[in-house]
């Protein structure tokens, strides 16, 4: 317990230095998409650093077939995602946690909904945990440097405009 | 000694943090308060502590190709639901490692899965309890485009007791690897098919420690897995044999075990179709032979059941999968009939339709001496299913938009389970139940809504507890808001005295990654689904308090 303690406060003082010694540059929790090796729904291995949308804001969002709200938010922007598209050229990556009990449903569920998202198998939750996602349905914008700038813990009516707001943010930005 | 030892390290930290400055953390958090009360009808007792907490902190640093992470965890002590020896407060996980386009090594606590798991997985279901990470190496290479091999060694988590993690003594080794034909075969990238296929060898050694049996210490499991797919069709399996591994589960016997995956599916615009086949017998594999429940499993066997959210449909009656053996089926349609059609109104209407059953699996005993000294207890073959069914569920869901206010969401399902297999109850025999369930939702604006849910189970015969029935409002403010206000209640159980009433009410608030959750009331045990989060939580009487965080 003592040793935990002593741990705890040098990693917290480590953090603190670090901000001090950081400026306006670049923070320690500026974060950016973390490094996972997932599969897309053709057996591609997909390294998750490299997801990019060209400079423009794109999307990930975290869901299962199982996951009644996540469904609903993602066919709520499917619909309007044409027009989101045409405005500001934001991309989609949907990524499934589906394990092995459901995971052979994602792609008929996702071409049922004719979703034009890309789609990014985490069965073993890797890249959930590496996005620090604690439940479904998680929402991250990024930005077009790779910076995460807005995330979202759950899905209610409404909220597509909340996120869409945002994704008109960093294109006014520019 | 070993605060200095801290000490050193923690110097080299510092000094490394100029270094570390240019990587990024991301991490989250969650902790789950309960206060509960006694409540004598749902046999909730108040603890003696009478508040419990679970607390999580994840902390990932990855620096350019370099990652290191740890993860703390209190148990003080451990909310409902969990085993009593996951206790104190300490670290619970942690990893240094290095990953770039050709290897991937960890060390330390890592999870891992080869194929569909069923030979191996390790992995993190904190809702539900689970965490059975590995504590020892695991070294990944991608050697060529389109392939990649794993191999993983040591021990797995089986509790955390006094603040530190207990492993199990078994040792778990095993290797996987994995090519895409498509990745190495211009000709087959260019056509419409698509080729993968993988191996596993998977190995756990534990000590014989029986005085009565001569256990085999090492035991071997291996399989292959292949995919094929042409257009929008797809078929997939994975094929498991595992050596002598007489455990508690399977009452010592010798016999080998076998495990088949099956998965076939088509999909097109507004139309999806998957149907899936399950042989299993004397399948469970642990890395300690007398652990039980959810303890050091080494595969992961998927029950072939839709996993249901509504209330009822979703608690009451789950199906659990038999590793000792069964044999099961399902299948899966999920269809849009066309927007602007007569049947499909103005918006489309979403329809699907679920099947899954599993039946006991025959084991021939003619063949088989008991008396011999080879323990092999019977003779199976893949897909030779007995009479006696283990589960079916069949079930419907009609959704439709009426207009930009209204939505209507109306299922039906039918579930049969074999209560002298699965114990859910006291009840004898086959429990046979038909749930209806009305979902309905009224969109007051841009950020307003409200939904409610009408939920009933029969029994037929009135049997277990007899009739159900689920009443659930739920308003959410977008997007930072949701009341809601749920009553279960069981008013057609057959013992007047049971016929209990679950009142709940939930208010949550949201900034963005950060959630905090606050519920008051009783609540069965089951994956709960509440203002766009699905859980899994165990019944209580009393306060619950839940925060999230990610960073």
């Amino acid at each position: 317990m003592k040793n935990l303690s002593l741990l705890i406060s040098t990693v917290f003082l480590m953090f603190t230095a670090n901000s001090f010694a950081q400026g306006n540059d670049k923070g320690l929790l500026e974060k950016s998409i973390p490094e996972v090796q997932l599969k897309n729904t053709v057996g591609d291995v997909i390294n998750t650093a490299k997801l990019h949308n060209d400079g423009k804001p794109m999307i990930i969002s975290f869901w299962a077939t199982w996951c009644t709200p996540c469904k609903k938010e993602l066919n709520t922007i499917h619909d309007l995602y044409i027009d989101w598209q045409d405005e500001t050229g934001v991309r989609l990556v949907a990524v499934s946690i589906d394990d092995n009990k459901t995971a052979s449903r994602v792609v008929p569920y996702v071409d049922s909904k004719s979703w034009e998202y890309e789609i990014l198998l985490d069965p073993n939750g890797d890249f959930k945990r590496a996005m620090g996602v604690n439940n479904v349905p998680h929402t991250f914008l990024i930005d077009g440097n790779g910076k995460i700038v807005y995330s979202h813990n759950n899905y209610a009516p409404g909220d597509e405009y909340e996120l869409y707001d945002h994704v008109l943010e960093l294109t006014e930005e520019k | 000694m070993k605060i200095s030892k801290i000490l050193a390290s923690s110097l080299l930290l510092c000094l490394g943090s100029t270094v570390l400055s240019q990587g990024s953390i991301s991490g989250n958090m969650e902790s789950t308060f309960q206060y509960l009360l006694d409540d004598e009808k749902i046999d909730a007792e108040q603890p003696d502590e009478k508040a419990l907490i679970n607390s999580y902190v994840n902390v990932n640093y990855r620096n350019s190709g370099f990652k290191a992470g740890m993860r703390l965890e209190a148990y003080l002590p451990a909310i409902l639901g969990y085993p009593d020896r996951f206790d104190g407060a300490g670290l619970g996980y942690r990893y240094v490692g290095y990953e770039n386009d050709l290897v991937d090594v960890t060390v330390g606590n890592f999870y891992e899965q080869f194929g569909s798991g069923l030979i191996f997985r390790s992995y993190e279901d904190r809702a539900l309890g689970v965490d059975n990470m590995m504590n020892g190496v695991s070294l990944n290479l991608r050697p060529y485009k389109g392939v990649t091999i794993k191999t993983v060694y040591g021990r797995q988590r089986f509790s955390f007791t006094e603040g530190s993690n207990v492993y199990t003594d078994g040792i778990v080794r095993g290797a996987d690897a994995e090519i895409n034909f498509n990745q190495w075969f211009p000709k087959l990238a260019s056509s419409n098919f698509r080729v993968s296929a993988g191996g596993s060898f998977v190995s756990k050694y534990q000590e014989d420690n029986n005085t009565q049996l001569v256990l085999p210490e090492n035991t071997g499991a291996y399989g292959g897995r292949m995919e094929v797919a042409y257009k929008k069709f797809f078929i997939n399996g994975e094929y498991i044999i595992k050596e002598q591994d007489p455990s508690q589960d399977n009452g010592y016997i010798y016999n080998y075990g076998k495990g088949l995956l099956l998965n076939a599916g088509y999909s097109q615009k507004g139309l999806g179709i998957v149907v899936s086949a399950k042989s299993i017998d004397n399948m469970s594999f642990r890395s300690d032979r007398e652990a039980a429940l959810q303890d050091a499993t080494i595969g992961f066997i998927p029950a072939l059941t839709k996993t249901h959210t509504y209330n009822l449909a979703a608690t009451l009656y789950p199906y659990a999968s038999q590793p000792n053996g069964e044999v099961a089926y399902q299948a899966d349609v999920i269809y849009k009939i066309k927007r602007g059609t007569k049947l499909g109104g103005k918006y489309g209407t979403d329809v699907s339709l679920n099947f899954s059953t599993a039946y006991a699996p025959v084991q021939n005993t003619s063949n088989v001496n008991p008396l011999d000294s080879t323990r092999v207890a019977y003779d199976s073959k893949l897909f030779d299913a007995d009479d006696q069914l283990y589960w079916r569920d069949f079930n419907v869901s009609i959704k439709r938009k009426l207009n930009k206010k209204w939505t209507l969401k109306g299922s039906y399902f039918n579930i049969s389970m074999n209560n002298d297999v699965l114990k859910l109850t006291d009840a004898k025999g086959i429990i046979e139940s038909h749930i209806g369930v009305l979902d309905v939702q009224y969109k007051i604006n841009r950020k307003n809504t409200i939904r409610a849910e009408l939920q009933g189970l029969w029994t037929i015969d009135n049997k277990d507890r007899g009739d159900w029935a689920t009443f659930l409002v739920e308003y959410t403010i977008s997007p930072d808001w949701f009341f809601s206000a749920l009553i279960q209640s069981n008013y057609g159980n057959p013992v007047e005295e049971d016929q209990i009433h679950y009142p709940m009410v939930v208010v949550g608030k949201i900034w963005g990654a950060t959630r905090l959750q606050v519920g008051y009331g009783r609540q069965n045990e089951g994956l709960f689904c509440v203002g766009g989060i699905c859980r899994q939580v165990p019944s209580s009487n009393g306060l619950t308090v839940s925060f999230t965080h990610s960073f």
